[in-house]
């Protein structure tokens, strides 16, 4: 990955500890380490290239749990292969995005669109498309499977990015241009540190939110047709429809220390090295972690160093002089002619595709049944801002004690962490059980399965809005004796109030993605349904009814965008203006 | 002026648009050449659009109207003649101290051991030797701003802008590196070859500037320029520094003033300095001038008297002060009243000298008005020593303070306890009476 290269590079600079020239047992470590993950990685790799099936012949999944490792394997390998698509992308378009004027007039305005729309909703339109593409084969399962997930990152990801650039201080931008850097330079020395903090934790939480809709890609039912791919999601999907519930404790236990080793052995260095690129200079304690001491105590990442270290100044220089940027070139004036000519034709295609999804809607249902689907994502709306309103009272309390807390805080926030990680549809099993034993109606107990992923967010943002209190405030605070009401009206309440908007909207956002698949839920061959726009969707999906399923992602995404247009952004933007600390 | 300009903005405008339609003016019809060799300090308040005015220099803004020239050629893009030190510092706190100062030179494609062995220089032309390594966080504010100035000198520039360098530092920080730069470039060994600095500060203008263009504010226009024509090593005590600042300030603050150079009598500030001489020294030279008929050639009598020039000098400088000689085209004259002051007799002499002091010098007056108002009639060397401070350096204030008591006591006009440090009133019947 490119994040690394940079960083590493520091590493090396700065270890210097002792003589290079015996092995350690962190060489040993490190060593071993690096060969397991790479034969792992090949063998895994392999399996899924090799592993041709004809179109009709779709692989079983066996709930032995010696199978798990094999299958965690495969699932691990989807994420990250999604995340080095997302990362590319977002390079790519957020740059555009940051540097083309025209660019972002388009790319930003799609961007926000398309982080609302429910992406579980396309699953149906993406899945067939790969299978037609890659015909005879397990790679379009594969690719739809990772696509899935990649559109669960990309967007944060790309969204963090592209604001990093934006935010880059204005001095720093001059001082670049001025000293002359070349692209590639300007990209390295100040684009990509710049932005890496951000980029780590976006892709950090986009990650885990990965694993939500890797559980629901692996296995799904598109036109009457059930798809299954190898892997940890479609285990618990097998165990389901058996009703093994020993085999889903067995998925529990294994997708926790998935979440745990991934967290210890790729986030947590990545979060320790992107530390290091904060553009304040304050000098602050630096973040320290096992691994990373591991890493730098061992002397073989050094002899790379050594070896590589030359290889890689030479391939800078080379990119560096390629992209240099001419001296004294006229710039480019941009013409008035060309942008109304720009905004024009932007306007036109957006219009048809418009014209074009609403005419292809009407010609298959009628006027009433989109009125019907209306009433539905009405409903749909209902659960999402009930849910809202009993995490904000369940959480907020709780979250602003632990972030005022310091000891709590450190102790519980990768706890925090690893819950908001955790793919919350493995745990729909219980839940449905439990619905069904008391007889609970799914209209009600969907609002506790979107609860379920979606009330992390909120609590995670919590926690830092409260963190982020200036000590000064809690003790002017406790010196004017503010306490109870007056103390959250005064104090708590403005101080949390921009964390809490964006928790809200990622939660709001995780709600509606988690309708389609919390609304539609079974046990076997019970089945249980909610009135709701998520259930339209997934129903349409099942059966293939194509109009139905435009319809439905259609009007869902229009929700999305217009509950973010029309409660969201005002209420952020006036977070940004009269509640902002500092 | 040269005959080339390193850099010239001819009849520059800025416009931005506003935010709520329409646009507004930040800089109208501005020109300025910047020549080699020297010091060029755009001052102005906040809102003068000088920061602009030096961005547009750079090749980081385009004028709306008008071109800049760079050696005569016009400007496209970023300048490469010039080199900026930023207020903020704009250090890339993941590099270290040398990568941030080697920068520019690997973007020109300068060889890697080059490019160190000039990183190398110019950090230790600006005292970080040692600290390569370093990473800007670990730097104080002072430092870090070294590190900016040090990736300026490596690149050799025609140029070297500042934006506001020091008003980020603290005060002390910023005296001590506006020092530095100064003596840098007093010493002739400058990477650049000339500064365009823009700074608030009016003293920070007077000390390093040959020449300080006055920005005024809605829109940014060049209301003038005054010419810093003092020494270098400049002291900011020194009188004339203290009355340019006046100055300077007077126009700033009044926007109708005309810009214009300090008037060479308006140097004469309120306590002008008095000749280091005895009152001794005033009456031998004006009895020997005397004698050979009332009108000298300086260089002449300090031949004849074997002394130097500069030994003479403050001993006429104190006659002419005194009003008892006036000098001509390299001759001393004396007056009427130097004449009688040459031939009075020792009680007459002393009335005359404190005759002339009273008129002539104002501290004199001053001295003695105080002394009649206090009601033991004694004042303290301190309490005079921080009025002379306000006009003089500490050195000097207490020089001038010796020179006063020296006439004052001539005068009969005070007396000093040297062991009280304490000034009091003369009694002038007593003395007179013995005498």
């Amino acid at each position: 990955m490119k994040i690394m290269r940079a960083p590493q590079l520091n590493f090396f600079r700065r270890a210097g500890i002792e003589g290079p020239s015996s092995l350690r047992l962190a060489d040993l470590a490190v060593g071993f380490g690096t060969l397991a993950l790479l034969y792992v990685a090949a063998r895994v790799g392999a399996e899924s290239l090799v592993r041709f099936s004809p179109p009709d012949v779709i692989p079983t999944i066996s709930l032995d749990p010696r199978n798990l490792p094999n299958y965690a394997a495969r699932s691990t390998l989807r994420m990250f292969i999604g995340l080095g698509l997302s990362t590319l992308f977002t390079f790519v378009y957020g740059y555009a995005a940051a540097r083309s004027r025209r660019a972002e007039r388009i790319l930003v305005p799609l961007l926000d669109i398309l982080q609302s729309v429910p992406v579980l909703g396309f699953l149906s339109v993406t899945v067939t498309l790969f299978i037609a593409m890659f015909r005879g084969s397990l790679l379009g399962l594969e690719a739809a499977s990772i696509f899935a997930i990649f559109t669960g990152q990309a967007w944060n990801m790309t969204f963090s990015f592209y604001q990093s650039l934006r935010t880059i201080p204005a001095e720093l931008d001059e001082m670049t241009t001025l000293y002359q850097l070349s692209r590639w330079q300007r990209f390295t020395r100040l684009e990509l540190p710049a932005s890496v903090m951000g980029l780590v934790w976006n892709g950090m939480m986009s990650f885990g939110g990965g694993w939500f809709f890797l559980a629901a890609s692996e296995s799904i039912s598109v036109l009457n047709r059930q798809y299954t791919l190898p892997g940890l999601g479609s285990y618990v999907a097998t165990a389901i429809a058996a009703k093994d519930m020993h085999a889903i404790w067995w998925a529990i236990g294994t997708m926790v220390t998935l979440v745990l080793l991934i967290d210890q052995f790729f986030w947590k260095p990545l979060v320790v090295i992107a530390d290091r690129y904060k553009l304040e200079l304050s000098a602050g304690e630096e973040r320290r972690f096992w691994v990373v001491d591991l890493w730098r105590a061992a002397s073989l990442p050094e002899h790379f160093a050594r070896i590589a270290g030359p290889l890689m100044q030479a391939i800078d220089r080379r990119l560096s002089a390629l992209t240099r940027v001419a001296e004294q070139a006229e710039p480019k004036q941009p013409s008035k002619t060309g942008d109304v000519v720009f905004n024009v034709i932007a306007g036109l295609v957006t219009v048809s595709l418009v014209v074009a999804a609403v005419r292809f809607v009407l010609s298959g249902v009628g006027l009433k049944e989109v009125g019907h689907a209306a009433l539905l994502g009405l409903a749909t709306s209902a659960r999402v801002v009930a849910l809202l309103i009993f995490s904000t009272i369940v959480w907020t309390p709780i979250g602003v004690a632990i972030g005022m807390n310091l000891k709590l805080a450190r102790l519980s926030q990768p706890v925090v962490q690893i819950f908001a990680s955790f793919p919350a549809n493995f745990l729909f099993p219980f839940a449905t059980l439990w619905f069904i034993k008391l007889g609970v109606s799914l209209n009600w107990g969907s609002m506790l399965l979107m609860a379920l992923g979606a009330q992390w967010y909120l609590l995670f943002n919590v926690i830092g809005g409260a963190q982020a209190i200036p000590n000064d405030l809690r003790e002017m605070a406790a010196s004017l004796g503010l306490r109870g009401f007056r103390k959250w009206k005064f104090l708590i309440g403005p101080a949390i109030f921009g964390t809490w908007v964006t928790g809200a909207i990622t939660a709001s956002g995780g709600a509606w993605n988690a309708s389609i698949v919390s609304e539609l839920v079974s046990w076997g061959n019970t089945t249980l349904k909610a009135k709701g726009l998520g259930a339209y969707i997934a129903e349409a999906t099942t059966m293939g009814d194509w109009p139905r399923i435009v319809l439905g992602v259609g009007l869902m995404s229009v929700f999305v965008v217009a509950a973010n247009r029309l409660v969201w952004r005002p209420l952020y933007d006036l977070a940004q203006r009269r509640y902002q600390l500092s | 002026m040269e005959a080339v300009n390193l850099l010239s903005a001819e009849h520059v405008s800025k416009t931005f648009p506003l935010p709520g339609g329409g646009e507004q003016t930040v800089l109208e019809d501005v020109s300025l050449n910047i020549a080699p060799g020297e010091v060029v300090a755009l001052l102005g308040r906040s809102g003068s659009g000088k920061s602009t005015l030096l961005r547009i220099l750079a090749g980081l803004i385009e004028a709306s109207e008008g071109n800049v020239l760079r050696k005569g050629m016009p400007l496209k893009g970023p300048n490469p003649d010039v080199a900026m030190v930023f207020q903020s510092f704009a250090l890339l706190p993941w590099l270290t101290v040398q990568e941030n100062a080697e920068l520019g030179l690997t973007a020109r494609g300068v060889p890697k051991e080059a490019a160190e062995k000039e990183a190398l220089h110019a950090l230790g032309m600006v005292g970080l030797e040692g600290f390569e390594g370093a990473y800007p966080k670990e730097l104080s504010g002072g430092m870090r701003q070294r590190v900016g100035f040090a990736r300026a000198f490596v690149m050799k520039p025609d140029v070297l802008m500042m934006d506001e360098p020091f008003s980020a530092l603290d005060v002390l920080t910023a005296e001590n590196l506006r020092g530095e730069i100064g003596d840098l470039w007093e010493k002739g060994s400058f990477p650049s070859k000339s500064i365009l600095v823009v700074t608030h500060n009016i003293e920070e203008a007077i000390l390093l500037a040959d020449r300080i263009v006055v920005l005024g504010t809605n829109p940014g226009l060049i209301r003038g320029e005054v010419r810093v024509e003092i020494q270098r090593p400049r002291d900011k005590n020194a009188p004339r520094f203290r009355s340019l600042i006046d100055h300077i300030y007077r126009v700033m603050t009044n926007p109708q003033a005309p810009v214009e150079d300090l008037p060479a009598s308006a140097s004469s500030n309120r306590f002008p300095m008095l000749p280091h001489t005895r009152s001794g020294g005033i009456s031998g030279l004006l009895e020997i001038i005397h004698d050979r008929g009332g009108r000298e050639d300086l260089p002449k009598l300090a031949g004849e008297l074997r002394l130097e020039i500069d030994d003479l000098l403050p001993a006429v400088d104190a006659s002419a002060m005194l009003g008892f000689a006036s000098i001509d085209h390299g001759d001393v004259v004396i007056s009427d009243a130097g004449k009688e002051f040459a031939t009075a007799g020792v009680h007459r002499s002393h009335e005359i000298f404190r005759e002339q002091l009273l008129q002539k010098v104002p501290i004199a007056a001053v001295v003695v008005g105080m002394l009649e108002q206090k009601r033991d009639g004694r004042i303290g060397k301190e309490f005079l020593l921080d009025i002379l401070d306000e006009h003089f350096s500490d050195a000097e204030a207490e020089r001038q303070f010796e020179t006063l008591v020296d006439w004052g006591r001539y005068a009969q006009l005070f007396e000093y306890d040297s062991d009280e440090e304490r000034l009091y009133r003369a009694e002038p019947e007593e003395p007179a009476g013995q005498e």
